[in-house]
């Protein structure tokens, strides 16, 4: 039910101003993205390209790039850590 | 995928393991509360406990807005789909969940029209094109939903529709934790918080619980990497002395959360004084409800449904389970009279309740047999 | 204005009880409380050890998945009721000795909605799908029948369509539709059309498949990506609004079976193909039947991106969606190799890969691998994801 997956626009569509084609993997749906415009006739931050989260036929975010490399940066430093860790302890010889 | 395989990467996961291993303090025991179904699927799909040291233990939240819909509210329901001029929807997840008397499976077998739908926008299609019935939307979910219905009555109100409506049963999910931290017997060191609610409410709701509680709270996304980053979160808190709420899912929860999502709810909807969750029991300003404005959309302002209230079996030990008191397994009806095919209680209803996760999928852990069969 | 629906539920002082959850209690009270966690799997095992017995006062879609609710009609009802040695094993096909013979005979029905998708429609399901069933016997199909029950109204060009079909299918597989049925019903039972086969094969080798022959070291070897067929079906319904570019792999399987028993003769243990309920499905039927452990390897799960996409936006897995032209072998070690090698030669075993292993423990469970680094379960399906596949 937290069920959020994300997913790439790929148009706005023209004719609903609410409705993203959106591709998750190459399965495409329309998605409701009213949710990020912010009053009914606001300005949209969405161009083809963007990411975001979808949950029951609407989009309730858009993924922030910077935030995401940040912590996929984070994510392998560890990953890198750990693995020159385990690398020097299998080329260390304390016999 | 992008922005979920990198999340699933096992090496990284090792390192992140070995890390929290060393953040462990000796002979101290952390109890971690994951707040989101959701969580609990992804720990249970993924083996993600297999890569925890022994020290610490994750209890499933009652964060699992299918499980804990009172059997009489799902009762309400199939009264409402037994009507003739009556075409249910409702999320797959509903599908199966046993009232006093059956599921909706059952009461679609016995004739009444009842369809699946993935959004609440599925249920406006049917509505146009079945002038002659009423549509009834089943809503469930905590806020992540909650502003998808609303904005689903807002354009059910725009097109004039005069035969969709809602039977309501969003739900908050402050109010639970909350009631969840007012119980007497509460072994909880820290919460991993829901991470897709916040996208909505953003972080700011959950300040109360360092500040008030003295626990720590990290708001997680649900990919493993995300909750086992969370984990470090909360042990590099204890570690240094803080208490505090963090976001580890900055990529898609701003602090401020979704200020249109929240207008939405609150332009439809308003609080009700009470509701019953299955499980803790009656919880104050827990739920929402149709404003009145909106009274044509109100499944329950339409109809009088039976409000019969269906008590759990006095063998059920969910309340214990929820609170972190004891594990699945411990529980005496585990296994035999309550299984995902007869659910005696909340935590067996639906695969993210901590039963069914641990029934359907994690039953069998290596790490976890060899620390029974040594204690 | 407000319909009161009360009357039809009485409403008493005070809360009311789920018959059916105290009956539940009732039943298994008494049973030894066993609270170690190692425990749990005997505790479990224990309670589904018991005669099944059919709750349900109706048929609902959970009894066609595929899953625990049609096993338990099955064994509750029908092998209650028809019980005999052959159909006790329950396999794909029934292996009959006769004077004239070893044979395989097999039996099934076709109900799949939307009738045309992507990739095909119920006609090439119903051919494919019986010759199949006898492949999996191991059995060289010989011939089928073909039973129509028609919805008044429908058109007769749908109908040549389908037909003309079958006929190309049953010409790919070498077999003849050599009798059959036609029934036709009012205009609103048979949705649109439905279709029942039956089909005989010839048993020339001296084989016996059963799932029930799984050994420790044994290897689990599928033939291709899963899951496309129950994504197209359930995409072609249009009811989710989803496009994606993915068609049926529906598929006679009996030139591919062929050549895998060529290659790899008495080390293979069974095959099945894997439809209604996936790999998962088939999985766990071998665990129970051979008492062993299946342990798959999550990254070896060969599932085409648009599947798994499909599958991670509607929250289900793929490993429970059906297929109709992949089939599961179970084949010794020492001749693993061969096998996979006959199977990736043949064109319709593009993508065919090592899944897993058998291991002896723990006995009757399906263990996966995860891509993460941990272990899970994968228990039989309760419920019913996708209704109406095949």
């Amino acid at each position: 039910m937290c069920l959020g997956i994300p997913g790439e626009v790929i148009e706005l569509m023209a004719e609903h101003d609410d409705l993203a084609m959106v591709s998750v993997e190459g399965v495409k749906r329309a998605v409701n993205i009213g949710l990020l415009r912010e009053d009914s006739d606001g300005p949209l931050d969405l161009s083809p390209g963007d990411w975001i989260l979808i949950h029951v036929g609407f989009a309730l975010s858009k993924i922030d790039e910077r935030e995401a490399k940040a912590s996929l940066e984070w994510l392998t430093g560890v990953g890198d850590a750990y693995t020159d860790e385990l690398d020097a302890l299998a080329a260390s010889d304390i016999t | 995928m992008k922005y979920v395989d990198e999340y699933r990467d096992a090496d990284t996961a090792r390192a992140l393991a070995t890390k929290i291993a060393g953040l462990c303090e000796p002979g101290r025991r952390y109890s971690l509360m994951e707040i989101c179904g959701g969580h609990t699927h992804t720990i249970y799909t993924h083996g993600l406990e297999d890569h925890l040291p022994e020290s610490i233990s994750l209890v499933h939240g009652p964060g699992c807005p299918v499980c804990v819909i009172p059997m009489g509210r799902v009762d309400d329901a199939i009264a409402l789909a037994e009507q003739d001029d009556v075409i249910m929807t409702s999320f797959g997840d509903m599908m199966r969940v046993p009232g006093g008397r059956g599921s909706f499976f059952d009461s679609k077998a016995a004739g009444a029209d009842i369809r699946m739908v993935y959004s609440p926008l599925d249920s406006l299609k049917i509505a146009r094109k079945n002038p002659d019935k009423r549509v009834i939307f089943f809503a469930i979910g905590f806020e992540t939903t909650t502003p998808s219905t609303a904005m689903t009555v807002l354009r059910a109100a725009a097109e004039g529709l005069d035969n969709f409506a809602v039977f309501c049963n969003h739900v908050r999910v402050t109010p639970a934790i909350t009631a969840i931290l007012s119980s007497p017997d509460l072994h909880l060191d820290g919460f991993v918080g829901p991470g897709h609610v916040s996208t909505v409410i953003g972080c700011e709701p959950y300040t109360y619980i360092p500040r008030e509680h003295g626990k720590p709270i990290v708001v997680s996304g649900f990919e493993p990497l995300d909750i086992l980053t969370s984990v470090y979160m909360l042990m590099q808190q204890f570690a240094d002395g803080r208490c505090e709420t963090e976001n580890e899912y900055a990529r898609v929860v701003p602090w401020a959360g979704n200020p249109k999502a929240l207008g939405v709810i609150d332009r439809v909807m308003e609080v009700r004084d009470t509701f019953e969750w299955r499980g803790p029991g009656w919880i104050p300003e827990s739920a929402m409800q149709l404003r009145a404005e909106y009274a044509a959309f109100d499944a329950e302002r339409i109809y009088q449904v039976p409000g019969v209230r269906v008590a759990d079996p006095k063998a059920c030990q969910c309340g214990e389970v929820l609170r972190g008191a004891i594990k699945p397994w411990e529980c005496k009806v585990f296994g035999t009279a309550c299984t995902p095919e007869t659910p005696i209680g909340t935590c067996m209803v639906s695969s993210e309740g901590a039963c069914a996760a641990y029934y359907n999928f994690g039953r069998f852990s290596r790490s976890r047999v060899k620390e029974a069969t040594s204690a | 204005m407000t319909q009161d629906l009360g009357s039809a539920i009485p409403i008493g002082p005070g809360p009311t009880r789920a018959g059916w959850a105290e009956e539940a209690v009732t039943a298994h009270a008494g049973a030894e409380h066993l609270t170690r966690e190692e425990q749990v799997l005997e505790r479990i095992a224990r309670a589904r050890a018991r005669k099944p017995r059919i709750r349900e006062e109706r048929i609902t879609l959970s009894h066609g998945a595929g899953g625990k609710a049609t096993q338990t009609l099955i064994e509750a009802v029908f092998l209650e009721a028809f019980r005999n040695p052959i159909l006790e094993q329950l396999e794909d096909g029934a292996s009959l000795s006769t004077p004239a013979g070893r044979l395989a005979f097999t039996t099934d029905s076709y109900v799949v909605s939307p009738l045309f998708f992507p990739g095909g429609n119920i006609g090439d399901l119903a051919v494919n799908g019986t010759v199949n069933d006898l492949a999996m016997c191991g059995a060289r199909p010989l011939h089928l029948s073909a039973g129509f029950i028609l919805e008044e109204g429908f058109p007769v060009a749908d109908l040549q369509r389908i037909v003309a079909s079958m006929a190309a299918a049953a010409e790919a597989a070498g077999v003849q539709i050599v009798t059959g049925d036609t029934k036709v019903v009012e205009r609103g039972k048979a949705d649109g059309c439905y279709i029942t086969t039956a089909g005989v094969g010839l048993l020339e080798r001296p084989l016996t498949l059963s799932a029930a022959a799984a050994q420790p070291g044994d290897v689990v070897l599928v033939s291709g990506p899963i899951g496309d067929h129950g994504i197209t079906v359930m995409l072609a319904r249009g009811e989710l609004d989803i496009e994606a570019d993915i068609v049926s792999d529906t598929a006679p399987l009996h030139g591919i079976t062929a050549d895998l028993l060529d290659a790899a003769g008495d080390g293979v243990r069974l095959l099945r193909d894997a439809t209604r309920g996936g790999v998962a499905t088939i999985c766990n039927e071998v665990a129970t039947a051979s008492g062993v452990a299946v342990v798959l390897e999550e990254k070896a799960l060969p599932i085409r991106p648009v599947v798994n996409g499909a599958s991670e936006l509607l929250g289900i897995d793929p490993m429970y969606v059906a297929c109709e032209g992949r089939l599961v072998a179970v084949v010794a070690p020492d001749r693993a190799d061969a096998a996979l090698a006959a199977l990736q030669a043949h064109p319709l075993g593009e993508g065919a890969t090592k899944i897993g292993t058998i291991g002896a423990d723990p006995p009757g469970l399906v263990l996966l691998k995860t891509a993460f680094g941990g272990t899970r379960i994968v228990d039989l399906l309760v419920g019913d994801p996708l209704p109406r596949i095949c």
